[in-house]
C-alpha cells in the first residue's frame, strides 16, 4: 500500500496491527493489543487451552473481571445461585493457573469489562481492543478498533494474541449540529440505529464523525461507540482529540513522562484524512433529534419519545409487518398509542452503555430533591466500584435513596438475565441499557430502551416521560 | 471438526427476521462452563409455544434452518451456535446474518449460506406445501436445494476451504508464529499492558 495514499482512521489503525497480509483469499493476521475477559464466555476457551496443551501468550496483554453474573446486593455473601458461583469460580481458577491479572467482586477494579478498561486507562487510542462480548465496540470511543468475539476466538486470542480477520468496510456517520439540552448521546445513537436498521451496519466499522460527536464528552463518545453493534456494526469508532487525551492522561495505565509524549504525537495521527474514501455514508442533522425510546423488542424499533407508538398496517415490507407486529402484541402495546402514556414498573439506570460517573451525575441532578412516582422500582447500578465510590464522594447515593431509588454494587445487573436483578413476566421498564430483545431484561420483561435524562423524568412521572415534561422544563 | 462437504436434512422454515442470539438461547443458559449439551436450551422461550415451528413433528428432526433476514443478531454468544449444532442443525440459510454469529458458526462447523429473499420464501413455500422436505446445501458447488428451487449461495472462500478440510484455526494461526514474534519486538514501549497492575 502507498503510505502517502489518503485512509480512513479504521484503515490506519488496522494496517498498524497487520501481522500478515492475507494472499488469495486469506484473512489478515491481526495483532490484538488488549483483550478483556469475563466468566461467561471464556470457560470453554481456557478448557480448550487445556486440551491442547497451549498457554496463554501474552498474560500481560490480558485482563478479566466478573461482571455478568454477579449480584448488585450482598456482595460479601456467597453467590445464591450455585451454577453462577461455579462459572465465577471457574474464572478465578483459570486466571490463577494461566497467570492472567483479575479483579473480582469486592475488588476496587471489579465492574463491567467495558467500565473498567477505560478507567484503567488500558483503553488507549490506535490499539485493537476484543473481548468475549458484543458491546466491546465500546472502547472503538478512543479511536480504538474494538469489537466482540466468540468463545472460539477468545481461545484464538489467548492462545495467539492474533486473529484471522477480513478487512472491514467504513461507514461515516456525520452528525453536525448542537444538541438541545435534554437530548443526549444515546439519543444519537438510538435514531441512527432506527434510521440504518439492525443490520445496516453489518459488515462495516462506524466512524462517528461531526461537531456534535466532538462536543460530546468521553462518556458519551462510549455510548454510542457501544450501540454500535445494536446497528449490525462490528465496531463503532471516533478519532481521538484533546477531550480523549485530556480523560487518558495520568490514568493508571496511560502513557506518563516522554512516553505520554510519544504516544501523544502518535495518537494525533489517528484520523481520517482528508480526501479519504468511505464505503458509505450517513448523515444525522442533531438540531433536530429529541429524547427517543424504543417501542419494539429490537433496538431499530425506536422513534421519538414525543410520537406514537406506529401502525404496522403503515409498513409495507411483509417480513417487517409481522415482525412490528409481533413486536407489538410481545410488549403489550396499540398502535397509534402515545408513547408518553405508557406507564412502567420499573426503571433501570445502569448497564455498559450508560453507567458511568457522568451518566449518573446526569440522572442524579434530574431526580434530585423529587420523589420516585408510586409503584415504581428504581435501580441505579453504577458501572464499576470504582464508580460508585466516585458517585458517593458526590452524594449521588444519597440523592438516589431519598428520591425512593436503591443504591447497589457494581455489575451488569438487569441488562441481562444472568444475575439476580430481572424483569418478572409482564413487568415494563424504562432501561438505560442497550437490548430490547424478547426476555433480555428476565422472561417475559417488557424493555423501553431510554437516556439517562428520560429514565429520570420517567422515574419521577411513572410514565415514559422526557426533561423537556418536567415543571421546571428542560435540564 | 469434521469436513463438510454435502448437507441433506429435512428443512426447517423460521419465518421471523432479526432473529437474535438471546432468542436462540436465553441468557440463563450461559452459565453452564462446558460446550455440549445446549440442545435443550435451543428457542427455550419460543418453545413453549405448541404452535412453534420446531414441535411440529414434521420438522422436529430438522438439520437445516431456514430464516429471515439478519439471523443471530446482538450478543456475541457462541452458546447460540452450540445449541444449533446440540440440537441437531448442521446449516442455517438466511438473507444475511449478523457478523460475530456468523464468524462463530465458521468455527464451530455450522454452515451459513446467504441467499437472496425470494429464495428464502420461495423455500418456505415448498415446506409449507410439503412439510418434511429435504434441504440440500451443497458446499462443493455453492447451492442450496429444495424441491424445484435451486439457487447459488454466498460463502466467503476462506470459510468454505476451512470447512471443506475441516482445519482448526489456532493450528493454521501458529504457522505464522515466527511472524507473530516479530511484530511484537517492533510495539511501541508506550503501549499499554495489563501487567505489571498499576
Amino acid at each position: 500500500m502507498n503510505d502517502s495514499a489518503p485512509r480512513t482512521l479504521a484503515q490506519k489503525v488496522w494496517d498498524a496491527h497487520r501481522v500478515v497480509t492475507g494472499t488469495n483469499g486469506e484473512p489478515d493476521l491481526i495483532y490484538i493489543d488488549l483483550h478483556l475477559v469475563h466468566e461467561v464466555t471464556s470457560p470453554q476457551a481456557f478448557d480448550g487451552l487445556r486440551q491442547a496443551g497451549r498457554p496463554v501468550r501474552r498474560p500481560d496483554l490480558t485482563i478479566a473481571t466478573e461482571d455478568h453474573n454477579t449480584p448488585t446486593l450482598n456482595i460479601t455473601a456467597q453467590i445464591a445461585d450455585p451454577v453462577s458461583r461455579t462459572q465465577i469460580e471457574t474464572l478465578r481458577a483459570n486466571a490463577a493457573e494461566f497467570g492472567i491479572r483479575l479483579h473480582s467482586l469486592g475488588d476496587i477494579e471489579q465492574g463491567i469489562v467495558h467500565v473498567v478498561g477505560p478507567q484503567l486507562g488500558l483503553t488507549q487510542p490506535g490499539i485493537t481492543v476484543v473481548c468475549g462480548d458484543s458491546h466491546t465496540s465500546t472502547h472503538g470511543a478512543f479511536g480504538a478498533m474494538a469489537f466482540g468475539i466468540g468463545t472460539s476466538e477468545v481461545e484464538h486470542v489467548l492462545a495467539t494474541q492474533t486473529l484471522p480477520l477480513k478487512p472491514f468496510k467504513t461507514m461515516a456517520i456525520n452528525v453536525e449540529g448542537t444538541l438541545r439540552p435534554g437530548v443526549s448521546a444515546k439519543d444519537i445513537i438510538l435514531a441512527v440505529i432506527a434510521k440504518i436498521g439492525t443490520g445496516g451496519g453489518q459488515g462495516y466499522v462506524l466512524e462517528f464523525r461531526g461537531s456534535a460527536i466532538r462536543a460530546l464528552s468521553m462518556d458519551g463518545r462510549m455510548t454510542i461507540c457501544n450501540m454500535s453493534i445494536e446497528a449490525g456494526a462490528r465496531a463503532g469508532m471516533v478519532a481521538p482529540d484533546d477531550t480523549t487525551f485530556a480523560y487518558l492522561k495520568g490514568r493508571a495505565h496511560a502513557p506518563h513522562g516522554a512516553e505520554w509524549d510519544a504516544a501523544v504525537e502518535y495518537w494525533r495521527t489517528l484520523h481520517t484524512d482528508e480526501g479519504a474514501q468511505f464505503d458509505a455514508e450517513v448523515f444525522i442533522d442533531a438540531d433536530a433529534l429529541e429524547p427517543f425510546v424504543t417501542w419494539g423488542t429490537n433496538p431499530g424499533q425506536g422513534v421519538s419519545l414525543s410520537d406514537n407508538v406506529p401502525n404496522p398496517a403503515d409498513i409495507t415490507d411483509p417480513n417487517e409487518r409481522a415482525a412490528a407486529e409481533r413486536a407489538l402484541e410481545y410488549m403489550g402495546l396499540t398502535a397509534g398509542q402515545p408513547m408518553k402514556s405508557i406507564p412502567v414498573d420499573v426503571v433501570f439506570m445502569g448497564s455498559c452503555t450508560n453507567s458511568r460517573i457522568e451518566d449518573l451525575r446526569t440522572f442524579a441532578s434530574i431526580i434530585k430533591g423529587k420523589k420516585l412516582a408510586d409503584g415504581v422500582q428504581l435501580l441505579v447500578v453504577p458501572g464499576s466500584a470504582r464508580v460508585r465510590i466516585e458517585a458517593e464522594a458526590e452524594g449521588i447515593d444519597t440523592i438516589v435513596e431519598e428520591f425512593g431509588g436503591e443504591w447497589r454494587f457494581a455489575g451488569c445487573s438487569m441488562c441481562l438475565g444472568m444475575n439476580p436483578d430481572q424483569l418478572t413476566p409482564g413487568q415494563r421498564s424504562a432501561s438505560t441499557s442497550n437490548r430490547n430483545f424478547e426476555g433480555r431484561q428476565g422472561k417475559g420483561g417488557r424493555t423501553h430502551l431510554v437516556s439517562p435524562q428520560v429514565a429520570a423524568a420517567t422515574a419521577i412521572r411513572g410514565t415514559l416521560s422526557s426533561p423537556w415534561d418536567l415543571e421546571n422544563g428542560a435540564n | 471438526m469434521d469436513k463438510l462437504t454435502v448437507i441433506t436434512g429435512v428443512g426447517v422454515p423460521l419465518k421471523r427476521t432479526n432473529v437474535d442470539t438471546d432468542q436462540i438461547i436465553p441468557a440463563e443458559f450461559l452459565k453452564r462452563v462446558t460446550k455440549t449439551g445446549f440442545e435443550d436450551a435451543l428457542f427455550q422461550r419460543w418453545r413453549q409455544d405448541p404452535e412453534f415451528v420446531l414441535n411440529q413433528p414434521a420438522f422436529a428432526q430438522g438439520t437445516v434452518l431456514i430464516a429471515g433476514l439478519d439471523f443471530g443478531t446482538g450478543s456475541s454468544r457462541e452458546h447460540a451456535v452450540w445449541a444449533l449444532r446440540d440440537y441437531g442443525f448442521q446449516a442455517v440459510i438466511a438473507p444475511r446474518f449478523a457478523d460475530i454469529f456468523r464468524g462463530n458458526s465458521g468455527k464451530q462447523g455450522l454452515l451459513t449460506a446467504v441467499v437472496p429473499e425470494s429464495v428464502v420464501e420461495a423455500i418456505w413455500a415448498e415446506l409449507d406445501a410439503a412439510p418434511g422436505t429435504e434441504v440440500t446445501v451443497n458446499l462443493v458447488d455453492r447451492t442450496v436445494t429444495c424441491g424445484s428451487v435451486i439457487s447459488p449461495f454466498d460463502i466467503d472462500d476462506y470459510t468454505r476451504w476451512r470447512l471443506m478440510e475441516g482445519l482448526d484455526d489456532i493450528g493454521l494461526t501458529l504457522r505464522h508464529e515466527a511472524a507473530i514474534t516479530e511484530f511484537e519486538t517492533h510495539r511501541e514501549s508506550w503501549r499499554p499492558t495489563t501487567l505489571p497492575a498499576r
